[in-house]
Formats: structure tokens, sequence, C-alpha cells
């Protein structure tokens, strides 16, 4: 022994000394230890300060339940982890880890003022504190409880680690990789079937690897761990997972784990990810999640050096570390006199046992009698003292009236509790299996399941080795079966352990009644003592549910594990209720606190979502264009020059495709194409047009609404043969066109003779605009006539442009003479460039989606989405010509006849001119009819699209206005913060409404 | 993540499918007959069940096709699932009266 | 007039200097003429003698001949692959035989980029996206789907055990690459 760390004791690596720091100061440990185990055998217990009062704090637990020691871990700030438990960092060579909420120290803390103001920190606190007046929120509160709120510090820097997600499926899922879990694990194995174990530690093994006289099949504990183990990874069909975390269950039997693959090496091949997310999903599932032991609530159990009676055990046991020198056991259950001979036999003095049971009997407390230490039957802890560390215990003998009488004060360095253990029905829960609480067991255990799984062992209430293994066996050959897989045989286990029984305690210990103003922790990690639940419970709150919110009791990162029983005792018995009336606040993933690096995964930066680019888009990469995002679609924004900002490109970019021809990138256009005998039938029904007389060879404008009469999709389409359309859909919008087509198609209209296939990725579409705009391309074209004659505004021809096959479109979104080439993707760039080529000579200018939206509104061609916004119809938008009044039918029509649709004082699309010309609307601006009238005004419709309009020197903009056609020719006001900007109603169209330039 | 049995297919994983409403609402054959309350009813008006509810999916990111489910909306859980344009079988549980 | 115009490939960028990862190697397929047939039951063996390759019946499966590929992908619609050819010449000679069948053919040649994903480790990088069971039990040799990776759709195929065809539209063809790519940089 040298100073807290046994010898030869445990299973850490006594040739591997590893070195670390906790707060600046240099401690070393062994291979194999825990930051708790490793910071225990330097004697450091004050890892903390509690969230809501500073209250110096030590390691309670030795596993994922931790409340206290929770720590940040990082050498530098991008590979920085906030509130981790030290009961489950592994340490390396190196580590850097630090206490949190404290300042400047941990040993001296500023925060630790708090205390002094307890009184006044009460449960409600908030609720009843920042109440009034309203005004002091913003400036005074807030920031008061942004500032003291929040545990742990967030890294300032992006993380650096690479986390990734992965699918797997399995037979049969195992969660934990104790008796039970080795024990299942073990018996589905044998039938064949896939079968995944995970554990949350380091090493498997669960409780039995602190288990130093059990045996199992004539070995130890310890050694059947081994074998099991190397049985199971001698097997193909199975899979262990330890440092696995099964955090979530989602419906169908999908699990989300979370394996942590780097965190305890020191030099970690920067190839692995730090964790990787699991997404598992199972046939069956076993749960062998063990249990948890429970905190005994009395006056100051919270101080450095009180610590759960099994995890000192397992220090002793399992890491040779040695937590105290001398110290007193405070316990309600038999497990505590197993840790006491334990302990002891680690070299620690055991003051005294203060039994809460007036008479425990049996063999551990024969056994401890016959070791020589003093047990007190019928005897509570009544304080404790101790400023950083516990120096003493005050012990009382509980009177026949239920209370406590005189102290004794008993000096140690280690107060050790028990109250027994509760089931970790968390998954269960999860999976929305029903939870029956068991009288007997003071306990909720699993009920009716949900899903297909099944509990094992400790998690069930069932602790007794030789049953917890055989119900292990059991549940892995009965998840088997489940599985399809057939047990060659039962696999049965021979067991010497001694039961420790299932006594246990929960609710808040005697020590004074309920007036005392001891203070005893229920919840260590928030802070919440029994005092606070019995004021929650004076001031009227009733419900668990409610309780939890009020007090905050079981809210913090540990979800309540150590709290949440003692705190339905208490309300159980302060209420005189059952503890199944008091409810049970609802489990929710994630288990334990889960590194958001995992939920993203490799979705990160450019690969967050797909990003995509056009055939040409690395062209106008090349040019210096700015790009937008238009749904998942990069798309060229506008094509800046030397020294041009957006309105100095955008103004040139107009002048010269209305001058002259400009080139534009329309490739993220929707496009489907419509086959059968019965596809204009089709289209007749699908869209407000009518489409029967439409010649092959012609394009006609489609208008689709929705069902409901609303707009929903527009664009162009051609009729390429009698039985062969190519629609174009808006760029975001051609999915839900195609699915919208695809369900009427299959569900409502399954005997027409017609299908659809998306070509939206098939075609790279060049739109070329402008005056010029044929003499640029006749050249380059085989086999299609463009003269004003042979291929007239609206019409479509095949041939070949470049020599590659081609679907050249006339149209125009600009109102210029204008084609839209289609070729094929792959053809796309270098038609392109060819294109481009070809009309340097006449001046062509390649512009982006700006310039587009500009010459359209000029035009007062309108933009779904822009311009409607689901609530817009047909006759709304002005689009009412584009309905086919004599079609019997079409999805939508029905929908205009309602009473509604038709109402004089719809909002209608009408164009905008600002008094002052240089004066351009911010689009989503609100107009209404007087400025003067007061506050609330009248908000009679609003901007759409509103932009500076290079071609007629002055801004415009489109809007939609309450029974705007009516008011064509009069003055509205569009209130602003600057003042009221005051407009003219015109028609929605401000250049050559003849339309004579694109008839050209 | 729910695990849905495609008919054409078979069991896949939710994040193929979407979700396309409740099942066996059939566009009626002449809108146009219709009054306003009648076609609002059609529009609109939806069951919402505690219990076993017909839904339709389409397999979206799969054979594409549209098709029926009836979920379990207390569990989760899929009773079953069958083609567009069958019927819905019969199934336990329909006696316990789902509340609309 | 330009002289000849190469087609490119949405992959091309990334298809040049693939990282030699064995375990999970990507490479970018060859072109192919793809056309989509969607029809009636009564033209799918006509489609089938068309094509050269009968169409598979049973759902999500493929079948080779002579450098053509059939893929099952819905009870009504089949992908028909066939490598190195001219997808006008294809579809002109399935248009001519498959006239007056109850049925539809589009090229969409271009509308995707195939690569494939091939080692021993191919299966595990692909479930980093793919929720399938990828297992050879549930996912033989010749078996194809539409499904997901991340995002993005695609079409999968197993050619052989060790070996997985992803086709996916050209805009996120470099997603999904880029994805599988980073994927098995622990393979690396």
């Amino acid at each position: 022994m040298s100073g807290f760390r046994h010898s030869t004791a445990g299973r850490v690596d006594r040739n591997k000394p590893v070195r670390f720091s906790f707060d600046g100061k240099t401690y070393q440990g062994f291979a194999g230890d825990t930051l708790a185990s490793a910071l225990l055998a330097n004697g450091v217990h004050l890892v903390g300060r509690s969230f809501k009062y500073h209250r110096p704090r030590g390691i309670v637990t030795a596993g994922s339940d931790e409340p206290n020691a929770l720590v940040g871990i990082g050498a530098d700030e991008a590979h920085y982890a906030p509130n981790m438990r030290a009961t489950q960092v592994e340490i390396y060579d190196g580590l850097v880890a630090e206490s949190q909420n404290r300042w400047p120290s941990l040993g001296f803390d500023v925060g630790a003022v708090n205390e002094t103001f307890a009184p006044f920190l009460s449960a409600g606190f908030y609720y009843k504190t920042f109440m009034w007046p309203p005004k002091a929120w913003a400036k005074l509160y807030e920031p008061l409880i942004r500032r003291a709120a929040g545990l742990g510090r967030a890294p300032t820097q992006a993380d650096a680690d690479r986390y990734t997600q992965v699918y797997a499926h399995c037979d049969v899922l195992v969660v934990g990789s104790g008796p039970a879990g080795l024990a299942a694990a073990l018996a589905a194995a044998t039938t064949g079937g896939k079968v995944f174990v995970c554990d949350e530690q380091s090493e498997m093994g669960g409780s039995l690897l602190a288990e130093t006289t059990a045996t199992i099949d004539g070995l130890s504990a310890r050694d059947w761990v081994a074998r099991a183990l190397a049985d199971l990874a001698a097997r193909p069909n199975v899979t262990l997972m330890p440092r696995t975390t099964a955090f979530g269950w989602y419906p169908h039997n999908f699990l989300g784990l979370c394996e942590r693959i780097t965190d305890h090496m020191a030099k970690a091949d920067p190839k692995l990810p730090r964790e990787r997310l699991w997404q598992i999903r199972a046939k069956e599932v076993v749960l062998a999640t063990g249990a948890l032991e429970r905190p005994l609530v009395f006056p100051d159990n919270d101080r450095p050096g009180v610590m759960m009676a099994e995890a000192a055990r397992i220090y002793a046991n399992r890491f040779g570390v040695k937590p105290g020198d001398k110290a007193v056991i405070f316990t309600a259950c038999d497990s505590a006199y197993r840790a006491a001979l334990d302990l002891m036999a680690a070299g620690v003095a055991i003051a005294t046992i203060a039994d809460l049971r007036a008479a425990p009997c049996g063999p551990w407390i024969d056994r401890v009698r016959s070791a020589g230490i003093a047990i007190r039957a019928g005897t509570v802890v009544t304080g404790t003292t101790g400023r950083l560390r516990i120096d003493s215990v005050s012990l009382a003998t509980v009177g026949i009236d239920g209370n406590p009488g005189s102290s004794e004060n008993i000096a140690c360095d280690l107060l050790l509790m028990s109250g027994g253990f509760t089931p970790s029905v968390h998954l269960f829960s999860q999976s929305r299996g029903k939870l029956v609480y068991d009288e007997a067991l003071q306990a909720y255990l699993p009920g009716i399941s949900v899903e297909r799984e099944r509990s094992a062992g400790a998690c069930r209430g069932i602790y007794d080795l030789d049953k917890v293994l055989s119900n292990g066996a059991a549940s892995g050959t009965g998840a088997a079966k489940a599985a399809g897989f057939a047990a060659a045989d039962t696999i049965t286990f021979s067991t010497t352990a001694d039961s420790v029984g299932t006594d246990g305690f929960i609710g808040v210990t005697p020590f004074g009644g309920p007036s005392s103003k001891a203070r005893a922790w229920i919840d260590f990690q928030n802070d919440v003592t029994a005092k606070d639940v019995r004021l929650a419970i004076r001031e009227g709150f009733r419900s668990i549910e409610h309780v939890k919110r009020y007090t905050t009791t079981g809210m913090a990162t540990d979800q309540g594990k150590t709290s949440n029983m003692n705190a339905l005792g208490l309300v159980s018995e302060t209420l005189k209720v059952p503890v199944p009336q008091v409810g049970l606040t609802t489990f929710r993933p994630p288990y334990t606190p889960t590194t958001f690096g995992i939920f993203a995964g490799q979705s990160r930066g450019d690969m967050f979502d797909p990003l995509r680019k056009t055939p040409i888009h690395d062209w106008a990469a090349e040019q210096g264009a700015a790009f937008e995002d238009i749904s998942l679609w990069k798309r060229a924004h506008y094509f800046p020059k030397r020294g041009e900002d957006i309105h100095a490109a955008v103004a040139r970019e107009c002048k010269a495709t209305r001058g002259a021809v400009g080139i534009f990138d329309a490739s993220t256009l929707g496009k489907i194409e419509v086959v059968g005998k019965d596809a204009a039938e089709f289209m007749n029904r699908m869209y407000t047009n009518a489409w029967t007389k439409l010649e092959p060879g012609r394009l006609r404008y489609g208008v689709m609404l929705r069902e409901d009469g609303f707009v929903m999709d527009d664009g162009v389409v051609g009729r390429m043969a009698t039985d062969r359309f190519h629609i174009t859909t808006t760029t975001g919008g051609a999915p839900r066109v195609l699915s919208m087509m695809e369900d009427y198609l299959q569900t409502e209209w399954p005997g027409l003779d017609v299908w659809l296939t998306s070509t939206t990725e098939e075609w790279a579409v060049i739109a070329v605009q402008g005056p010029l705009a044929r003499k640029v391309l006749e050249p380059l074209v085989e086999g299609i006539d463009l003269s004003r004659e042979a291929m007239p505004h609206m019409s479509v021809r095949e041939g070949r442009i470049c020599g590659v096959p081609t679907r050249l479109f006339r149209v125009s979104f600009t109102g210029e003479l204008g084609f839209e080439v289609n070729v094929p993707a792959g053809y796309g760039r270098a038609v392109w460039e060819a294109i481009f080529a070809a009309g340097q000579p006449h001046g062509m200018t390649p512009y982006g989606t700006e310039t587009m939206h500009v010459l359209r509104a000029e035009k007062g061609f309108i933009i779904v989405g822009q311009e409607t916004d689901g609530t817009v119809t047909p006759d709304d938008a002005g689009l009412g010509w584009a309905i086919g009044k004599a079609k019997k039918d079409f999805v939508g029509k029905r929908s205009l006849a309602r009473p509604a649709m038709t109402a004089s004082d719809r909002k209608q699309l009408v164009g905008l001119l600002t008094v002052d010309s240089k004066t351009v609307l911010e689009e989503g601006a609100q107009i209404v009819a007087d400025p003067a009238q007061p506050i609330p005004m009248t908000m009679i419709g609003h901007v759409t699209s509103s932009y500076w309009s290079a071609t007629l020197d002055r801004s415009i903009a489109l809007a939609l206005v309450r029974g705007g056609r009516a008011r064509v020719g009069t003055r509205l006001s569009v209130p602003m913060p600057s003042g009221p900007i005051t407009v003219e109603v015109v028609e929605p169209i401000f250049y050559d409404a003849k339309g004579a330039r694109l008839d050209a | 993540m729910l695990l849905i049995t495609c008919p054409h297919c078979g069991p896949r994983a939710e994040l193929e499918f979407a979700y396309a409403g409740e099942a066996h609402i059939a566009r009626p054959t002449d809108p146009m007959a219709l009054d306003d309350e009648s076609w609002a009813r059609f529009l609109y008006h939806r069951a919402n069940p505690k219990g076993l509810h017909a839904e339709r999916w389409r397999h979206l990111h799969g054979c594409a096709q549209f098709f029926n489910v009836v979920r379990d909306t207390v569990s989760d859980s899929i009773v079953t699932t069958y083609p567009a344009g069958q019927p819905r079988p019969a199934l336990p549980g329909d006696d316990k009266g789902a509340t609309r | 007039m330009p002289d000849l115009i190469q087609r490119q490939g949405a992959l091309d960028r990334f298809a040049a200097a693939p990282r030699n990862i064995p375990a999970a190697a990507l490479s970018v397929l060859p072109d192919s003429a793809r056309l989509s047939f969607r029809g009636r039951p009564s033209a799918i063996d006509a489609a089938g003698a068309a094509f050269g390759v009968a169409l598979p019946r049973d759902a999500c499966r493929f079948a080779v001949k002579r450098g053509r590929t059939a893929f099952w992908l819905g009870p009504d619609e089949w992908l028909l692959q066939s490598e190195g050819e001219d997808p006008a010449t294809l579809f002109a000679d399935m248009s001519g035989k498959l006239a007056g069948q109850s049925c539809s053919l589009v090229d969409v040649s271009h509308r995707s980029q195939a690569f494939a994903l091939s080692g021993p480790q191919a299966a595990y990088v692909l479930n980093h996206g793919c929720p399938l069971d990828l297992s050879l039990a549930t996912f033989p040799v010749g078996m194809c789907t539409r499904t997901i990776y991340a995002k993005a759709t695609i079409m999968l195929s197993r050619p052989a055990s060790d070996i997985f065809h992803i086709d996916a539209w050209r805009s996120f063809a470099p997603y999904v690459w880029q994805l599988l790519d980073e994927a098995r940089s622990e393979l690396a």
C-alpha cells in the first residue's frame, strides 16, 4: 500500500503508469484507471462545486450515474468536452481535466456566496423572484439567470474530431455485460444468431469485475468473465462492443448506441472517429442494464468523502484504491456489509455500521460482526462536518416515536451510504413498456412490453447471482428463439454466492421531523433538498411531474438516476399516498449525456446537405460568379466584374440582355417526361390549362393547383409527340410536383395509360435571351430552322446543337426573343462554352438569378413561392386566362368555386410604382390605405417582389393587395420605420406590354 | 425509426418512405356535383383516432409506390400493410372502437 | 462548329485520383446508355425481347446479359442499362420495337452517375449512410433497389458479394461519393 493505492489488488496495470493533470496539478495513475479512481488514489475527493449553491462536492459513484464529479476534458478548445463524468473518463498520458462551476479555484469559490443566500434560493425561486417589473427581464433578470445557469462551459472552437454514424442489424442485441448480459449473450450466441453485446464501461463484466468472493462454475467471478468473453469473442456471429452506451430506444427496436473510440487514447489514430453512432435495428433486445445504488437522504449528505458503499467497494476491488482511511457506513441493506468486508480487506478501518433497519440479520451481518465491526441497528446519520472533506459523522438511534435521539459524533474521512438498489428501467421505459411498482422491492419494474424486448437480471429486480445468471440465459435463449434461432440446449450455471437480499429504503431518513432546517440532499446535481420538495408539496404540487419541474429535482444531466426514487418516496410519505399514485416521471433519451458530434456525424460543413451543382456550375465559379442557395441547388446569383457590387452587376446584366443577348443557366428547372397514350388526358386533369389541342412541337405555360385550389407550381410544357410531354417545373417544386402527379396517377386514376419519369438531371438547360439570341444560335444548330416563321414563340424542336442532341425551346422568361437549349447534362458545359464563344462577337453576357428576377418582374411574370404563398388562386395572381374554362374537372377546380375563393376583396396581384422613383420598397413590406390611421393599422396587402429596374431607370414592385385590380390608379402607402412611402397602384407589367419583343 | 413493410420490397427503414395522410379517402368522381360542405369534408376532414389508423405511405426512395398501412397510433406498431387500391382488411382490435 | 464534344461525368474531379483503400475501393463506372422503362404488364415481355434481357419480375432483382442490365425498380418500372452504347441508337431501336405497347420509354442516360464501392469492408462503409441490412442473406448478389445514402436517393445493386454499384443523380453523386470517401477514412 502506498498512499491510497493497494500494492496488488484491482485490475489496473501497475506496469503502465499514466500522468495526467487535474486543475493544473499533475498526478499519476495507472492504465485501467478512471479519472475518479486515479484522483481517489491520490487522495483527491473534492472534484467540483454544486450547481446552485456552489457547495464543495466529491465523487459519489463509480459509474455513469455520477451526479457530482463532472469535469471538463481536453488540452485545447478544439478537443474540449464539458460535463464528462470523472467516473467514466479513462485516463491516459497527458489527459488534461478541470473542475467546473467554480471561480477562481475549486478550494476557494466566489460563487459559494450563494450558500449564504440559500434561504432565498428555495424551490421555485425563479418563478417567485423574477416576476415583476416586466422591464427588469431584459436588462436584469435574464442576464443574471443566464450567467448563473448552465453546467460546464461550451468550448470556444469548432470540434476538431471526426464522428461517424453507422447502421447495423442483428438478431439479438444485449445491452449490458454484467452477469445477466453475459449469460444472455452466451445463450443467444450458441443458437447461431447474430448477437451484439454492448456495455458502457471500458471493461465488460459489470458487477462481476468488483466481485471477490463469489464463484461461477468453479471459477472466480473475474475468471469466469474472462472465459465468457473469450468464448464470445471467438464466435464469428458475436460482436462485443465495450465503451458503448445504448442511450436511446426508438420505435420498432431501433436503438442508438454511442461507441467512444478514441477518448481513452493518448495518441489517437487521426483516421479514427472520436465516437461512432451505432443505429441498430435488433430483431430482439435483451436489456441487462443492472441496477443503481440509491443514496440515503440525511443532513449534509453531500460533503466530499460521502460515497455510495458499492462504489467504494468497486474502487477497492476493481481499481485497488482505498477511498479513505476510516469509514462510517450508513445503510438500509445487506450489500453495504459486503462492501464493509471488502474495504476492511483493502485496509480501510470501518468505524461502525449504522443500519436504518431495527434488526438486521443474515450471513453478511454475521460475517461483519465476526470481523469485529460494530453494528448499530436502528441508527441514522443526523449530520456531518468538514469543509472540503468530511471529518465527522453524528449518529443517533431512532426512538419509538420514529425520531432520532441524542447524537454521538464519530470522526472519519469517509461516509459510505446505501439505500438499496434501483433497477435501471430507463431503456425499457423509453421503449414505451409499462412500468409496474413492486411494493416489496420499493422499485418500478418492467411490466408489459410494447417492443420486442425482455429485461434480465437486476434491471428487473432479480439480484441473487444464480437467479441473475439463469434469468439471463433464459432471456438470451428466448430472444434468439423469437428471432428465429432455436437453442441447442439450455445453459446452466453453478454458483457460490451469498444473497445480499433486497432490502432498501426510499425517501428521507428520519433526522428531526419535517420542520427541520437541516439540508438533506435528494438531487446532488441540481442542488435539491428534502426541504425544497416538502415546500413544493406545501405549496400545492401533487404530481411528481409538477414537483420535478418546480424544484428541478431529477432535471439535471443525470436525469435523476440517483434521486428520482428518493424524491418519489418523500412525496409519497408527505402526501400519505402510495408511491404509484404520485406518478413517475418519463424516461427519455439519452440515457447519459451524449455529444452533439455523433448526432451531426459526417453532416458537417459542405457535407451538411447535398450541395447540388449544375453541369455549368464550375464555369460560373471560374468566372467569379456569386452563388445563392435555391432549395439544395447552388445557382449563379450574378456575375460581378472587378469592382462591381450586386447592383452594378445586375444593372449591367439586365441592360446587356435587353440590348443584345444574355446567357443563363436554367438547368435546375424541374423536368418531368409524361409518356403514354393518355398523356394529354392526364395533363388536362393535372393542370388548369387545356392540352388536347396543343400540337406536337408547341409549348404552353401551365399552372398547377393543389386540390384546395391554390397555385402549387407553374412551368412551360412542351408537347414532343401526341403521347409525350416535356414538363418543366420550378426549381424547388420538382419533387413535390412529381410526387403529387404520381399520387393521382397511382391512387386515383390507375386506369390511365401514362407514366412519369423525372428528367430534371438528364438535361442541362441553357437560356439564350435577347434580341440577338437567334443570331448566336443559328450557326451552332443542325436540323432546326430558327427563323420567326419556322419556329415561332412558344415552340419546341428536336435536332442537334454543337453536334449533340437537343430539345430547343423557343421561350422567354425575360420578355425578349429567347431560346432555352436543352442538351444531355454531360454535354452541358461544353455546349454552354461553345454558345458563349459564339456569342462574344454579339456582346453576349452571362447573367444570374437576380437579373432573371428583375427581367421577369419588369414583364410581370410571377414566381411561384414569391408572388404566391400557398393561399393564392390563379385569379389572384392574374392567371385566370390559364384556366381551361371548358374542362369539366382538373385538380383544384371544385375548390375555385368555393365562396371564399371568388370574393372580390381577395388579395390580387398588382404593380406598385413608388412616387419617388428612386425608392426601392422592401419585399414583404405591408401596405395600408391611409398611413395616418391609428396603430394597429389595417393592412391590405404586401410587397412580393421589388427591384431597381435599370431598363426603366426607376424602382418597380409587385404586390398582393386586397381588391387590388380595382385600386389601379389609386395611391396607397407602405409604412416603414423611416416613414410611410407613397406608391401608385398600376397594372403588373412595366415593360413591353404588347409583347412585341418576344415575338421578334 | 419505424420499420415499414412495403408490399413490394419488404421491410425497410422509415427513412425510405414519405407519409401521405389518411387512407381510403377517394377523390369524388365528379367534384363539381358536390356542394361546398361535402367538398370541404373531402378536402379537410380527417380521422384522428387513438388506436388503429389506416394511412398512406409512399416508398419514395424505393419502388416509389403508394400503399396503405394500418398503424396503431398509441404504440406506433404497424399491424398490416397492403397495396393501394385494396380495401382495408378487418383486423383484431377494430372492435375496440377507435375514437375519432 | 466545334468538333467533338466530350461527355463530362459528375465525378470526373474525384475519379481522377481516388485514395487507394483496398478494404473499400471507390471507382467510377463507365458511361452507359440508360432508359427508364415503365409500362403495363402486357408490355414487359416485349420490352425484354426488345432489350435482349428479360426484365426480372421478382422485386429488387437485376438481370445481366452481354453488357446489358435490366434493373427492377418498381412493379411497373425498370432501368435498362447498356454499357458503352449510344443512347440515341438504343432509344430509337427500342422505341420502334415497342410501338403500340402500353408503356413509356425515356432516355435518362445523363441523369445519373454510376460508381462502384468494392472490397471486404464495402458493406460496412455503405452502412454509414444506407439503412439497409446489407448481409448477404437479406441483400444477396443480384439484388438492386432504390434506397437512400444519407440525404440522397441512390440506386444500389450488388453484382458480387464484395462489390456494390451505386447510381446517383448527377448533382447528388459528389455528395454520396465524398461521404463514402470520408466514411472509409478509418480503413485507410
